[in-house]
Formats: C-alpha cells, structure tokens, sequence
C-alpha cells in the first residue's frame, strides 16, 4: 500500500479496495517501524490520524469525497497545526502547542486528509542539509550516512522512505526542490502569492512559499490545488485567479521552448549531474519542446543577494521570540533585556543566531544602503534576467542542485559551501518564479534532480513539462532499497 | 568587511542575542566571512536600478476599516510563559 501514488491511494479508497483508517494505520505501522533509523518526523499523531481518517471513511461512504478525502499526508513542522506541537525544528518553540491552524493545512484538513505527524527541517527553515534541527538530522532513505537536503529534509526523506504518501514543504531559496533532487522526488514551490503565507511561520517574507513534495506531477497537482486559496490574511497573497494545476497535464510538449542557462552549467558542475540532466534534456527534444540557449547574466550575484535580503528579513521576523507571550523563556531574568537577551540566545541555534547577526547588520545604520539596499537592486537585476529571457522561451531548466546528496557533516563547518548548494534554486526564488525538481537519473548511484522554471502562476505549464516526462522515463517510480 | 568582537557586542544589543565570551570570536570570523560573500555585491554598477522588495513588485493591498475577527486573549494567553489578568508578565522596565 505504501508504494500507491496519491492518486492510486484516492482511487483505491473511492473503490473500496482499502479504508482510510487501514492506509494510515499501515503508514502510522511504517512509521514505528523504520523512522528511528530516518529521523523524518518530529511528531506524529496516531490518535489523531485515524479519528480524521474515521471522518473520512464516512465522508467517502456517503459518497462526498474529493480528491485528497482518506488521505494520509505529513505536514513539515513549520505550520501551525490546532492542538499540536508546532516547533519549526527549534528549542524555542519546543514547547509550543499552536492555538490556530495555518491556511494551508485548514485547506487540506477539509479536503478531508488525514495528517499523519510533523516533519524534521532545518531550524526556522534555515539550511540545506537539516542538519541545523534541534531534533536531530533525517538520513537520506538512499544512503543513511547522507543528508536528504533542506530545510524540507524530513518531508523529503518521510516520503522517500514511504513513511507518507506526500508531504508538504516550504521554499525559500531552494528548501523543496533541493530535497526533493537529493530524494528523487518531485516537488513543486509555486510562484510567489499563490499559496496563503497564514500560520506558516515566517523565515523571509518576500522569498518564503509553501509547495509540495511527493511521488510525481500529477500527485503535487492535485495537493498544490489543495492549498492554494485566495486568503484575506495574508495580504502577500495574490488575487490572480486560481486555475485547474492539473488541466494541462496531458497535453503535447510539441513547440514548447525550453531555455537553457549557460550559467548554470558551468564551474561547481558535478559531471554525473551534468550528464544526466543533459540526458533529461534531450528526451525533451524528442518530446518535441524546442532547446533554446539563453543567458541569464546576474545569476553569479544571487547567492550574495539572497544572503543579505534572506537574514535581513528573518532578522525582523524572528524579533517576535523574545520570551513573553509564548516560546523559551530563560528562568530568573534580571530585567527585560536580560529577559530577550537570554531567552533568544537559549532559544536559537547557532545558524539561526549567525543569520540574525547578518542580517541585523545589513539592516543597521551606515550599514542599510550598502547592502540591503543594494542587495534589493541587485534582486531587480536577477528578476530582469528571467523577464528578458521568458521573452524567448516559455520555460527554463537546469540542474536543480550542483551535486547530489553529501554526507552528514560534510559542509556544516564552511557555511559559504553549505550556501552554494542553492546556486541554482535561489535565482528563481528572488524571482519569485514557480519551480520543480524532477528525477532524472542518478550521480553515484544517488538521485539527479531536474529544475524546470516557468512564467509567473504557470504552475499548470511546469507540472505538464514534469507529467510529460514522467509518462516516458521512470525515474520518478524508483525507490530506495531497504525499507521495504 | 571584517567583524571585530566590539561590532560582535554591538549587533548582539541590537539584535537582543547574546553571544557568549567564548563564542564571539568564532561568530565574528563566521560572519566576516558571510559578509565577504556578500560584498561581491559591491562590484555591481546597479546605477539607477529600483530596489525590489516584493517579487511581483505587489503593493500592500487594503480592507476597509472594520471590525472582521473576535478576540481570543484567553486560548492565545493560555500558552504565554507568564500572564495574569490579561498581562503578560515581564521583570519591572520602569526603575
């Protein structure tokens, strides 16, 4: 059972083959049995999961099922979810039970899924490698002693150890398409707007997008219509009307131009990846899209751009800890500054700590025009390149990420290496641009990731440019060994 | 751009983060190194380039000024480290 796409599972319940109750109670078995060696969730909800399963059951008996009723879904610990412990992968939310639910998960609650527990990420979002969670790192189901990316790691590696069918996830600079590359996944972070930012705690409000990570296309379709909704609360939320994701799906790529950057295929390139993306590349040809070269000239400067507005902003969203209405507390504050002082220095990690340093300074007097200032300026640059560039083109690929997935420890003591792994994903997040990662073969035995970059809220184009692929390959159908 | 342990002290008030003796120098060696990144931003001739905040260059949109939620003090105070009466508690800030 734990090898049905969403869409099977959907299928299979509408048909009676299975309950809901019985599909999370094996995931909820699967859970118990295999996530001490993965370190994918931090919660998990038996109890709740199948009271909501329950309610499903009877919602697909009396015949008012949608899409998504009956089905068992994981929840990246960065939403707030009514009742249950909501961290962000951080002590200083260790103990916080959410006295809401985001948007997002209040959409897929009444869509009828049932939420089976809260994934493992880098601390606030923080990271690619979640190795920065003050809950311990998830281990990449292909190889153990590796990382499955971040900060989305544990949704990536819970639905690549089929310990869920799919998951949601959030992306910053990079944090759903490069797990989903390092976990042979495919996951999708929409444009910017498109999905409510409400419940969902804020790292970089300009850059932060909630998406999905599963199996293939047409399972992160049917959950992105899920979440996306015109929300009066987020008022970042845009009101560009909402299509059907899943509509184009199975039409013809004949005529579509793809564009290639000849930045993105330079030095840092790991040959395997190279290859097989070129391979990926290729198999588009002969679906009939058309390659066209493109340059996209700024893209050196984005991880330096993103690198002063991306900790600016968190520095600002993060001042809301500070001990006094929720979260750590230090005991025996002096006074009030003491008070902030400690609880925040208790509270955070310590990439968390550096980021707000960062952009504390970047945002400081004598400081602000040089580089946050700047930095936005240079965000225009990056934007203008993609513009330009989508005159030509109707969407853009590359390699989602520079190597496949390293072993723990590896970059965590050079934070700039660590930061150059999103090379390729954080231009389009500037941008604010829809992207995916698809699998498209393998570096060493480990996943090779594919990202496919499209015009603002064409979602439904880059999802068909995935769905086309995935009906001719099947990369997106292998799975790690082990975990059976 | 060079961080020294005095700009350490300085962010870490501004930022209300402490940073412990032991531990500014290996931060501002972090940092500087973020920051030498960073300053390749420098090199950029962005004459004239409008600065992006939001990436669909969107605007804060408005409502009208009307009442649309209910108060909810008590579940949102229930979870708050410290709180009477509808206060929460915090060491005296007035000497």
């Amino acid at each position: 059972m734990h090898q049905l796409t969403v869409a099977q599972i959907a299928q299979g319940l509408r048909e009676k083959q299975f309950s809901s109750v019985e599909i999370t109670q094996h995931y909820l078995d699967r859970i118990a049995s295999h996530d001490s060696r993965i370190g994918a969730y931090i919660t998990v909800c038996p109890e709740r999961a199948l009271a909501q399963a329950d309610a499903a059951d009877k919602q697909l008996n009396a015949g008012n099922a949608s899409p998504l009723t009956g089905v068992p879904i994981a929840h990246k610990d960065i939403f707030c979810t009514k009742g249950v412990k909501t961290t962000c992968a951080s002590k200083m939310l260790d103990n916080f039970i959410a006295p809401y639910d985001a948007t997002v998960v209040e959409n897929l609650d009444n869509a009828g899924s049932v939420m089976l527990g809260k994934t493992n990420m880098d601390e606030f979002a923080m990271g690619s490698s979640n190795e920065t969670s003050y809950y311990g790192t998830p281990r990449n189901p292909w190889d153990l002693e590796r990382v499955a990316g971040g900060s989305s790691g544990g949704s990536a590696a819970a639905v690549a150890a089929q310990l869920a069918p799919i998951a949601s996830g959030t992306d910053t600079g990079g944090s759903i398409r490069q797990p989903a590359s390092l976990t042979g996944l495919t996951g999708i972070k929409p444009t910017y707007g498109r999905v409510s930012r409400w419940g969902m705690i804020a790292f970089a409000s300009s850059l932060d997008q909630a998406g999905v990570i599963a199996k293939n296309a047409e399972d992160a379709a049917l959950m992105l219509q899920c979440m996306a909704s015109h929300d009066p609360k987020d008022s970042t939320n845009s009101p560009q009307p909402i299509d059907d994701f899943s509509a184009q799906l199975s039409q013809s790529l004949q005529g579509r131009r793809i564009g290639i950057p000849k930045q993105y295929f330079g030095e840092g390139l790991d040959s395997a990846t190279g290859d097989a993306v070129q391979a990926a590349l290729e198999q588009y040809r002969q679906l009939g899209a058309e390659l066209v070269d493109i340059d996209l000239p700024h893209t050196a400067l984005a991880v330096p751009a993103y690198y002063v507005i991306a900790p600016a902003e968190a520095s600002a969203n993060l001042s809301r800890f500070d001990g006094v209405r929720y979260g750590h507390r230090c005991d025996n504050p002096s006074d009030l500054m003491d008070l902030y002082m400690r609880s925040r220095a208790e509270g955070f990690g310590d990439e968390v700590k550096r980021r707000i340093m960062v952009g504390t300074y970047a945002l400081s007097a004598g400081y602000y025009d040089a580089y946050f200032r700047k930095a936005q300026q240079v965000r225009r640059l990056i934007s203008q390149d993609f513009q330009q560039a989508m005159q030509q083109v109707d969407f853009i690929a590359g390699p989602t990420c520079p190597q496949p997935a390293f072993k723990v420890g590896e970059k965590t003591s050079d934070p700039i290496a660590m930061y150059l792994e999103d090379l390729y994903t954080i231009p389009v997040s500037l941008a604010g641009l829809p992207a995916m990662s698809i699998p498209c073969g393998t570096s060493n035995g480990l996943p090779v990731g594919l990202q496919l970059i499209g015009r603002h809220f064409d979602e439904a184009g880059i999802l068909q440019l995935a769905h086309q692929y995935q009906l001719t390959t099947d990369w997106h159908t292998r799975t790690p060994a082990g975990l059976e | 751009m060079a961080i020294d342990k005095h700009e350490i002290e300085k962010l870490s008030r501004l930022a209300r983060l402490s940073v412990s003796e032991e531990d500014s120098a290996d931060v501002a060696e972090r940092i500087t190194k973020i920051l030498g990144l960073v300053d390749q931003l420098q090199a950029v001739d962005t004459t004239g380039v409008e600065p992006m905040s939001n990436p669909l260059d969107a605007v804060q949109r408005l409502r009208a000024d009307e009442v649309s939620e209910t108060n909810q003090r008590e579940a949102f105070q229930s979870i708050a480290p410290a709180a009477e009466q509808g206060l929460y508690l915090v060491p005296k800030v007035i000497e």
